[in-house]
């Protein structure tokens, strides 16, 4: 195709690693202005009920504070389409931690001062809190996320259940995990007369904000102008303006002045989305020879009384393993606690915990090798939908991750190896996830001076999706990587979807490879490049509705090894593998972050992360990162990523699969199985802790 | 953050002189817990009395064999301490179990001792409890209680002592300088902090004004071994779920001499005497050990989700025995 060396595939460090190694790279509240304000938030401090009486009297005393903006005060908002942004509009309270007002001053530190001063009284009602399998308000939603359908019935899977002669049955629950982003969500906001609102927002997709804003101030998106050129993470969390975005521009149109707001990290866990606590009730049936006839996987969940978003993780019990007859159904309760939301991997990351712990269960119960378990249900279409799929390499991600890791010596007995008081053992699972294309537009322009730039509202979380986006257009260009010049980040650059369900760069990088494919074929009628440049606009809506006769969905196996101590019940993982194929990896580097990321993301939820509710208040305890335990170095001695080249026709120009959250989707269940292996306790609710092992302990 | 005033302290006589005269001002160590506590707003005082720089950061030989370590000594720079690594391993350890680096190089031993409970109602001014706003209630007792007190709580406080280098200090003997406007005097680390009664505001004996000038360890007792071992859920920045310090001689299959401490399971370091005594001529086995921890124990009274720290406190008091009796010393990390 080309004679240069293809930059596409290549280990390129980040663009703008300098700027964040030194700390020039400006984040949303970075932007804070000379003459602007801060604000902080006032949550509720009840779980549901109508605010009764305001006084701002005492907070409003301090010359600092500007205003104090509630319900009663606050600018109307027009209706959108995201309940949780109608921010001080009505007295009602859903959930403890809702934002019920905003104090604004001159300084960060008045600001909070004023913040606690604010006295709201209230009149509470009772609430409801508590997820159970039998609480009376579960019901069956239409869809799950993502569009799925709730239920899907395929054959008899009663009947073929009876029949199965291995049954197995459990439920498995996961507790609710939250996003945690290092960066918290924050937004620097101000207005350019009565129709022009621009704001700096740590979002995952300005496109998305720039329109639920203009939305919500009955502006033009032309009006709206958002700017996310450096973010800290979101893992989901900023798919979706948060309430900050809001809050910050109602605050710079009351004051006439910018506003900067930074939600604490103890504020998080309510008002930024998390994900919901699942509670699943696996059934499959199987010969003897580990062959499944019958597949049952039940979800039940919660939701806000907000919104309704139901965490649809028995998706991948449709697709994974063959399954004669299969019952796959979600059930929600809609209690008074905050919304959940999009979290790394929603569906796959929990439902896959349940489906692959479930497997290894199996595999005991038939006496196989859980790896020889899958390899026997590996199904030549996709179950639910009949399509082929456009590549599946989950056997030979297994295989390879059992060669890497050496697992063909494993004695499949549990609880038979010791090291001193350390029980130890080994665990594999599988991991998947869907692709996902979204239409998006892009431009790419040549420059008189021969650099090209190329501009698209792709947004860049720390993933490295700027530099990958670099390498496409050069590749397409067929030039080296330093003619392009990149600008992502912007909604006023060409409209891009969020940076989200592991499809930006299927999505931007199509348009991308599109507009400088288009843009090299322009260059070749033209001797020189005319004065004014010359500019090719792309846009992959037709593109992205391609591809939909397949089933295509990214592999993996993830190996794990473990300790267990006997003397404390503590368990930490000693060696972690993981073992992907998908697609083509456009950048080795940036990839392996994002694999190796999920990973130690999957890790905590297997081991550390512990979210309680608060069955008398209605929140979450664990709200800051001394108690909600994310995963630290110290937790990740050894972690290792490998991928095998796939080759597929049916994804993109670029040929590749969505790498951002397959790597948390199977870590979980590896390392639970690994716990089964090493002490022979099945602990069926995560996180697997001290105090769930130490009464089977020897 | 509610405005306060700063002061920097140059001599013991004039901090002790400030906080005196200002029924709600506060000493200022590293900061590391204080500061954090100011902007929940479960701390506020109007004067921070600033004593880091006090002439307090010396580590110094005693007569006897001890040592001496100013309270202002970064808990970093006392892990690392030659003679503590030497001579009071339980300590070292104890220090490198706790926080992370960051915060060990900010934090010093005076204010190490006085860190103020992780319970999660004590830290959300939204709720009630006892420690922060007398009176107003403990919801923790109902409510999340994981990690909280098994051990001489009472109806009106669970909360728990969140230093691990206390429980060393506490198993060591270790005594605490204090100096206030009424003159010097030095009490027994085991006996500076409070439980809770029925006054959980007051975690430790000094009043108001009182400040901690140094902390000293007895020499070692020849022929002993000490160790610390923390039970956590993550490898490392994490408080205990229950922890334990030890000092112990075995001599011809005996213990000759043992003091045991344990972390997590009080308001305060909690000094296992019980066990001790049982332990004191007995056969230095894991029998005996657990015998003796069981003792100890018997005392408990756990809530509806903290009951397992009392097999795992008792587990790890007796792995750590057994490995300082050196029956038992594989598997030991």
């Amino acid at each position: 195709m080309t004679t240069l060396p293809r930059t596409l595939g290549a280990d390129t460090a980040r663009l703008e690693s300098r700027e964040k190694v030194t700390g020039t790279a400006r984040y949303a509240a970075d932007h804070a202005r000379p003459d602007g304000l801060y604000a902080w938030a006032v949550p509720a401090t009840i779980a549901r009920g109508e605010i009764t009486a305001v006084d701002t009297a005492t907070a409003l005393a301090d010359p600092a504070v500007v205003t104090v903006l509630t319900h009663e005060n606050a600018p109307r908002l027009a209706e959108g389409d995201d309940p949780t942004l109608a921010v001080l509009q009505s007295p009602h309270v859903a959930h403890r931690g809702q934002i019920v007002a905003l104090a604004v001053a001159t300084s960060l530190e008045a600001a909070r001062a004023a913040a606690t001063a604010v006295r709201l009284d209230y009149t509470s009602e009772p609430h409801d809190v508590l997820l159970t399998a039998e609480h009376p308000g579960i019901y069956a939603p239409e869809t799950a996320n993502g569009g799925h359908p709730a239920d899907r019935l395929r054959g008899d899977f009663e009947a073929a259940y009876a029949e199965a002669p291995v049954q197995h049955d459990a439920v498995y629950e996961t507790p609710p995990l939250h996003n945690h982003p290092m960066e918290p969500h924050a937004a620097t906001a101000w207005w350019e007369g009565e129709r022009k609102l621009c704001l700096h927002d740590s979002s995952q997709g300005s496109s998305t904000v720039q329109q639920m804003l203009a939305q919500l101030f009955a502006l033009g998106p032309d009006q709206v102008l958002v700017t996310s050129e450096h973010v800290g993470g979101g893992f989901g969390s900023k798919g979706t303006p948060r309430p900050h975005a809001v809050l910050a521009a109602m605050a710079a149109r009351v004051t006439g002045r910018p506003v900067t707001l930074a939600f604490a990290r103890q504020q998080m866990p309510a008002v930024t989305g998390h994900r919901a606590p699942t509670i699943q009730h696996l059934r499959i049936g199987a010969d003897r020879d580990g062959r499944i006839q019958a597949l049952a996987h039940e979800i039940t969940t919660q939701s806000s009384t907000v919104q309704e978003f139901v965490e649809q993780a028995a998706a991948p019990s449709r697709t994974m393993y063959v399954s004669p007859a299969s019952r796959t159904t979600h059930r929600v309760a809609r209690l008074d606690v905050p919304t959940p939301s999009w979290m790394r991997a929603p569906g796959e990351c929990p439902g896959m915990y349940a489906l692959e712990a479930a497997m290894d269960e199996l595999a005991l119960a038939c006496g196989l090798d859980p790896i020889e378990l899958r390899v026997r249900n590996e199904p030549d279409r996709e179950p639910d939908s009949g399509r082929p799929y456009s590549s599946r390499h989950l056997v030979e991600c297994l295989r390879e991750g059992a060669r890497r890791f050496g697992w063909q010596d494993r004695d499949p007995r549990p609880a038979t190896r010791r090291d001193g008081r350390l029980l130890l053992g080994t665990g594999v699972a599988a991991s998947t996830y869907p692709v996902m294309v979204a239409p998006c537009h892009a431009e790419a322009h040549a420059r008189a001076d021969g650099l090209i730039d190329v501009r698209v509202n792709a947004t860049d979380i720390g993933t490295g999706a700027r530099t990958v986006l670099a390498q496409i257009a050069a590749d397409a260009l067929r030039l080296p990587l330093d003619r392009v010049r990149i600008r992502v980040g912007c909604s006023e650059l060409p409209e891009a979807p969020v940076a989200g369900g592991s499809s930006g760069t299927s999505s931007w990088g199509s348009a991308v490879h599109k507009a400088c494919d288009g843009l090299r074929r322009a260059l070749e009628e033209h001797s020189e490049v005319p004065a004014t440049g010359l500019t090719v606009a792309a846009d992959t809506t037709e593109e992205s509705k391609g591809g939909k006769e397949y089933a295509r969905h990214a592999y993996g196996a993830q190996f794990a090894e473990v300790q267990v101590d006997t003397a404390t019940g503590e368990t930490r993982v000693r060696r972690l593998l993981g073992v992907f194929a998908a697609g083509r990896i456009l950048n080795p580097r940036t990839a392996r972050s994002q694999f190796l990321g999920g990973m130690t993301m999957g890790l905590g939820m297997a081991l550390t992360e512990n979210s309680t509710m608060d069955r008398e208040f209605g929140d979450y305890a664990e709200r800051d990162l001394a108690m909600y335990h994310v995963p630290v170095c110290a937790d990740v001695p050894d972690i290792d990523v490998h991928w095998i080249e796939e080759e597929d026709p049916h994804l993109n120009p670029m040929g590749s699969k969505g790498i951002g959250e397959i790597g948390i989707v199977g870590t979980a269940a590896a390392v639970t199985n690994a716990v089964h292996h090493a002490t022979g306790v099945r602990v069926r609710a995560l996180p697997v802790t001290p105090d769930s092992l130490l009464p089977h302990l020897p | 953050m509610k405005p306060f005033r700063y002061e920097t302290a140059t001599d013991p006589a004039t901090a002790v002189d400030l906080l005196s005269r200002a029924p709600r001002a506060a000493f200022l160590g590293g900061g590391t817990n204080l500061v954090d506590l100011m902007k929940l707003g479960v701390e506020v005082p109007e004067m921070l009395v600033d004593v880091s720089r006090l002439p307090f950061d010396d580590i110094t030989e005693t007569d006897g064999g001890g040592l001496r370590v100013g309270a202002t000594v970064r808990n970093s720079t006392l892990a690392v301490h030659t003679a503590v690594r030497t001579r009071y391993p339980a300590l070292s350890q104890a220090l490198l179990a706790g926080a992370s680096p960051q915060l060990r190089n900010l934090a010093t031993i005076g204010g190490n001792l006085l860190q103020r409970t992780r319970c999660t109602y004590f830290q959300d001014i939204g709720k009630p409890c006892n420690k922060r706003r007398p009176g107003s209630g403990c919801p923790a007792r109902s409510g999340i209680h994981r990690d909280l007190a098994v051990l001489g709580a009472s109806q009106h406080c669970v909360a728990t002592h969140p230093s691990d280098m206390a429980v060393a200090l506490t198993a060591l003997d270790a005594q605490v300088h204090c100096v206030s406007a009424d003159g010097e005097r030095t009490l027994p680390v085991a006996e500076l902090h409070r439980l809770p009664g029925d006054t959980p505001d007051q975690d430790t004996v000094l009043r108001h004004g009182e400040l901690i000038t140094a902390v000293e360890l007895p020499p070692p007792v020849p022929g002993a071994r000490s160790a610390y071992r923390k039970a956590r859920e993550r490898a490392s920045y994490a408080f205990a779920l229950a922890s334990a310090a030890a000092d112990l001689k075995v001599s011809d299959g005996n213990v000759e001499h043992v003091r045991l401490a344990f972390g997590a399971l009080a308001a305060k370091p909690w000094r296992a005497r019980a066990a001790e005594a049982a332990l004191l001529g007995r056969p230095a086995t894991e029998e005996s050990f657990g015998r003796a921890v069981d003792e100890e124990l018997a005392a408990a009274e756990p809530l509806r989700d903290n009951g397992y720290k009392i097999p795992l406190a008792r587990r790890l008091a007796v792995a750590l025995l057994t490995d300082l009796a050196g029956t038992h010393a594989e598997g030991a990390r």
